[in-house]
């Protein structure tokens, strides 16, 4: 009951902007992403089609979606000649929903996204973050098309969740996914629940375009992908939770193999001969646990995983533990004050592809309790091997029953030569976003 | 016998109930009114219901929420419960799973549509305004007997209805928002007419007021409509029920992490 903390997303917002991890980012070019989901969205489509025409027994539908614009201005000039120093954009998602009349049972989902920036054309993109039909039954549960899931337990780094590919346009904390294909089985039982995943085809990251800020100093060149696999990006890959509450602890054990959601980036040369990143796309086996522990005002949470490189023969491992203490009611106000404190260690140290690998996270969120579900989050990250320190400050409010605006700025501090975020050293900014929703 | 029927006749007089009759402290008396009134509510199953909450400001202007509710009812321990927000937009799809106990602090699940994300979240302060209402979440959580001890102060008509007046007192003293609660209950059905609210310094926090009883199944009484009032920041909120249902065939697997995820 603690902090409704209904945009909680935010909290890790707050820093992920951190996420920006891999190093460089490139240029691209056309080709939405969802061109590349090959057939399943067209697919789709016909089914629902079908059972339009055939099984013509609506029962309830709904369109919603809400419309954003958003201005991001940064402090200093850009790095490069060819970035715009300043962006705004404009962001639309709609959401529609289906249910069946048979049994209730059957249902459809459908949510096209849309952004258009004025600076980067990488940032500008199409995306179907779903598009499936779900059977939810007594005993078990059937999804067909491309969906969301999460994994997870911590705020500010997510390292077990991995059946979603990282959106990195939209924010730089990681946290907006774009849709995956799959078809998820989920088994309830007493003894917990297990997730089954196929999942037959694979979306590359999205990443800055030459134009655009907070990127690498080299673009990554996302039209030109080298996967490990000899199936390139159709590698079908597996994935499996079980999941279970015992008393005050919610844990879960997973496993993936497939292909790496986060590529490494190689240095090379794009079409016209200019240096770029080239993103190389893995094969892995991830062993993941994620566990949350309720203990009085206390929230206590840990990931962990241990991952094993097919082509290098290599592993690492990698942990984040930490907590959440709820100050309710602040000094009799009826604020609800959350303090967060997060540690992550990742074995691989500086060669580690995040900018996690030993560092310290701590945030702190505001809930006001007003009618406008007015929040403030505050968060700092702090390198323990390096001057680096990432600040983030974010504020949000209602206005009225469906507009909500948020002021968000984030600081890079003191990234040495060679640390992932010297890249964006010149790229403090204030990010004003303002959300109608219908 | 002699004295036995002198006390009884002495107590018919005063037209004491049953359930008092047999108490003999007024602490006695407070726990019984409350144990039958919760025995009146035992074996409803499950309920489904919308619930329209309009928050007042001082100056007189609302906001709106709406939210449908599923409850479970769950033998030998607290009531398990599924809130679906509908508005404001910015929150609709966000789900809260309750398990409530009678003892030691509830379960609670928040379920973030946009992330898809369900998390664990902390029930130990229950004295944290609901969706910024003038409902605390002690408010509007599952009302277990045993989450307060009690004292039966006087029976007094409220608006011509004859009322027994308790105190309640929160066990969980040091979370709870509250200090007492003088509560009215009628004498006919054992329902709750009137709560006013005494906050930690003991002064008079909130009043609620509850009207618009309807029985269903020929034994179960809601109430449907709720007015809060805060007599110290000069805020209220109303709580409109409608399309009250009972007996929906809701099962535990309707109140599960993945029922949070796939609830509409």
């Amino acid at each position: 009951m603690a902090l409704p903390p209904f945009r909680s997303a935010f909290l890790s917002n707050c820093f992920a902007r951190v996420c920006f991890a891999d190093r460089p980012a490139a240029p691209l070019v056309l080709a939405p992403s969802w061109v590349r989901l090959r057939g399943l969205p067209v697919m789709g489509v016909f089914f629902v089609l079908f059972l339009l025409v055939f099984v013509n027994i609506s029962v309830a539908h709904e369109l919603t979606g809400v419309v954003a614009v958003e201005q991001r201005v940064f402090t200093k000039e850009p790095l490069l000649d060819e970035q715009k120093e300043h962006n705004y954009s404009l962001a639309m998602q709609l959401e529609y929903y289906y249910q069946f009349q048979y049994q209730n049972r059957f249902s459809f989902i459908f949510v096209p996204f849309f952004r258009w920036d004025s600076a980067d054309d990488e940032r500008s993109h199409f995306d179907f973050r779903e598009m499936n039909f779900l059977y939810g039954g007594e005993s078990w549960d059937l999804r067909l098309g491309i969906g969301k899931v999460f994994w997870g337990a911590t705020e500010f780094v997510h390292l077990v969740d991995i059946v979603n590919q990282t959106d990195l346009v939209e924010s730089i904390d990681g946290e907006e996914k774009l849709g995956q294909p799959m078809v998820h089985l989920f088994l309830p039982g007493q003894w917990g629940g297990v997730d089954l995943f196929v999942l037959p085809s694979f979306r590359e990251r999205t990443f800055p375009g030459s134009r655009g800020r907070l990127r690498s100093q080299l673009v990554v060149d996302t039209d030109h992908p080298v996967f490990e696999s000899s199936e390139q990006g159709n590698h079908v890959d597996f994935a499996l939770r079980y999941s279970h509450t015992i008393g005050d602890v919610d844990f879960g054990l997973s496993y993936f193999d497939g292909t790496d959601r986060q590529p490494l980036l190689l240095p090379g040369l794009d079409g016209q001969g200019l240096s770029v990143l080239t993103p190389y796309y893995r094969q892995i086996q991830q062993t993941g646990f994620d566990l949350q522990w309720i203990l009085g005002e206390w929230l206590l949470k840990m990931e962990s995983i241990y991952r094993h490189y097919d082509g290098e023969h290599d592993h690492y491992w990698a942990a984040v533990g930490g907590f959440e203490y709820t100050v309710g009611s602040l000094l009799d106000s009826g604020m609800d004050l959350g303090l967060i404190g997060e540690y992550v260690h990742d074995a691989r140290g500086d060669e580690a592809l995040t900018p996690f690998e030993d560092d310290i996270i701590l945030g702190l969120r505001l809930a006001v309790n007003d009618a406008a579900g007015s929040e403030v989050l505050a968060g700092v990250i702090v390198d323990m091997d390096s001057p680096t320190r990432l600040v983030s400050l974010e504020a949000s409010r209602r206005f009225g029953d469906r507009m909500r605006a948020t002021v968000e700025a984030g600081f890079f501090l003191n990234p040495p030569k060679g640390d992932l975020f010297y890249s964006l050293r010149e790229d403090d900014f204030l990010r004003v976003d303002v959300a109608f929703y219908f | 016998m002699k004295r036995f029927l002198s006390v009884c006749i002495i107590c018919l007089f005063l037209s004491l109930p049953a359930g008092v009759l047999r108490a003999d402290t007024p602490e006695e008396q407070g726990l019984s009114i409350a144990l039958e009134a919760e025995r009146r509510d035992d074996g409803f199953g499950d309920s489904t219901a919308d619930m329209k909450m309009i928050l007042k400001n001082r100056h007189g202007q609302e906001s709106v929420r709406l939210i449908r509710i599923k409850t479970l009812e769950v033998k030998d321990d607290g009531d398990k419960s599924l809130s679906v927000f509908d508005t404001p937009r910015d929150v609709k799809g966000t789900a809260f799973l309750t398990f409530s106990h009678k003892q030691g602090d509830d379960d609670q699940w928040l379920y973030l549509p946009a992330l898809k994300r369900v998390k664990r979240i902390n029930s130990r302060n229950k004295s944290g305004s609901f969706m910024g209402s003038e409902f605390a979440y002690e408010d509007i959580s599952s009302q277990e007997s045993e989450k307060y001890t009690y004292k039966w102060i006087k029976n007094e008509p409220l608006n011509g209805v004859d009322c027994f007046i308790i105190e309640r007192y929160p066990v969980d003293l040091k979370n709870s928002g509250y200090t007492r609660l003088l509560t009215w209950i009628d004498k006919d059905e054992y329902r709750v007419r009137k709560v006013e609210y005494y906050d930690r310094k003991k002064s008079l926090l909130k009043t609620l007021t509850l009207d618009g009883y309807q029985q269903y199944l020929g034994k179960y009484w809601r109430a449907h409509e709720m007015h809060m009032v805060n007599h110290q920041n000069g805020k209220s909120t109303v709580l409109l029920w409608t399309n009250q249902q009972f007996r929906q065939g809701l099962s535990e697997l309707d109140f599960t992490q993945n029922s949070l995820k796939r609830v509409r």
